[in-house]
């Protein structure tokens, strides 16, 4: 039998409050990815070389803010979804599973924010 | 020779436990002949030892359930003429449930889980006060309308991906069952029932792959209910409530 034991209430906060964020991380990824590819086709279109690009975007605080609300989205969106993931096709999951997802979310947000800095800071 | 000439039916219906095998059975065909009718024959004049359920034979009692072909099935309401791959059916106990004998399944777990999901109507009133009464217009009476008429018949629990890739998932009915009593203005606990439906083998297990709405025999959606559970879970949470 795998019938479940009732849930706890913290259970059932945690629980939604991840699909509020994997959903809303979502709403924010869609809108940046499309900005993001548009960029780059319209960079490819232009010719542009890494240097062109470099020097349109250095020191611009709003592709700053913009790649930064990008990787925070990235960050959230995928441990949550890998979670899922790990839950279904290799019957992972609990504590560990969700610390390994924690760190996993703070490497995301530690490389994609260096890389932001790097090409804008 | 097209399928309707034909005279005999050529049935291969699964046969043991977990452990079986298909076994064939000619069966005569007749005008109007359902799925249900075929077992029968099968059960009455060839070989009675087979095993099988049904009860109403009219779609209300939810008992006869099988995969036919390979999809999941109300046997009683299924016509061969509709299903039949070259004169042919194949007729297996319904997935995602432990078979017991030949085309029966435990249907404990499935029924467990609605009681899980707290299923339960509890009511916030005694004997002695007056009925309560329900517009019956308003959204939340249509909204348990619209979700009230599943017959049990797990038909959407087999159909469904997510139950076989987490068995503890509640499942479409048990989910669809709470959504109608969120819904119900008359019940006594609704915060224990979000957080029933709301925990890790709950609602939010949900890819709304639809495969419960699409094999729903009486047409519910039970897709729908669940996506009614994630947002009132959604706005209970939000306001501190859950």
């Amino acid at each position: 039998m795998s019938v479940p034991a009732l849930q706890s209430d913290a259970t059932a906060r945690r629980e939604t409050a991840l699909w509020l964020a994997q959903r809303a991380s979502a709403v924010v990824l869609a809108v940046c990815v499309v900005v993001h590819l548009a960029t780059i086709f319209h960079a490819v279109r232009q010719g542009l070389s890494a240097e062109a690009i470099l020097g349109r975007v250095r020191g611009e605080p709003g592709w700053a803010v913009f790649y930064g609300v990008f990787v925070a989205a990235a960050a959230v969106h995928a441990p949550i979804g890998l979670r899922a993931v790990l839950a279904e096709w290799g019957g992972r999951r609990g504590r560990g599973v969700d610390r390994a997802l924690i760190l996993l979310a703070a490497a995301l947000a530690a490389f994609g924010g260096r890389a932001v800095w790097a090409v804008i800071g | 020779m097209k399928a309707r000439e034909r005279t005999t039916l050529a049935v291969d219906i699964w046969r043991g436990g977990v452990h079986g095998r298909l076994q064939r059975y000619d069966v005569p065909r007749s005008g109007s002949q359902t799925v249900l009718d075929v077992v029968t024959h099968i059960q009455r004049r060839l070989d009675p030892t087979l095993a099988y359920r049904y009860a109403c034979r009219v779609g209300m009692c939810g008992s006869c359930a099988m995969t036919v072909n390979g999809v999941a099935r109300w046997t009683c309401r299924t016509h061969v003429d509709k299903v039949a791959v070259d004169g042919g059916l194949e007729l297996r106990p319904l997935a995602n449930l432990p078979v017991i004998r030949d085309l029966v399944c435990d249907m404990g777990e499935f029924f467990d889980k609605w009681a899980a999901a707290g299923g339960r109507f509890e009511s916030r009133r005694t004997r002695r006060d007056a009925v309560m009464r329900v517009a019956p217009d308003s959204p939340a009476r249509r909204a348990v309308d619209a979700a009230i008429e599943c017959i049990g018949c797990a038909v959407c629990y087999a159909s469904c991906d997510i139950v076989t890739a987490r068995p503890d998932y509640l499942g479409p009915a048990a989910l669809n069952r709470a959504w109608t009593l969120v819904n119900d203005v008359r019940d006594g606990a609704p915060r224990a029932r979000l957080a029933a439906v709301a925990g890790d083998a709950g609602c939010h297990a949900c890819h709304t792959q639809a495969g419960c709405t699409e094999r729903c025999p009486k047409g519910l959606a039970p897709t729908a209910s669940i996506a009614g559970l994630k947002r009132a879970a959604t706005r209970a949470l939000l306001r501190g409530e859950l």
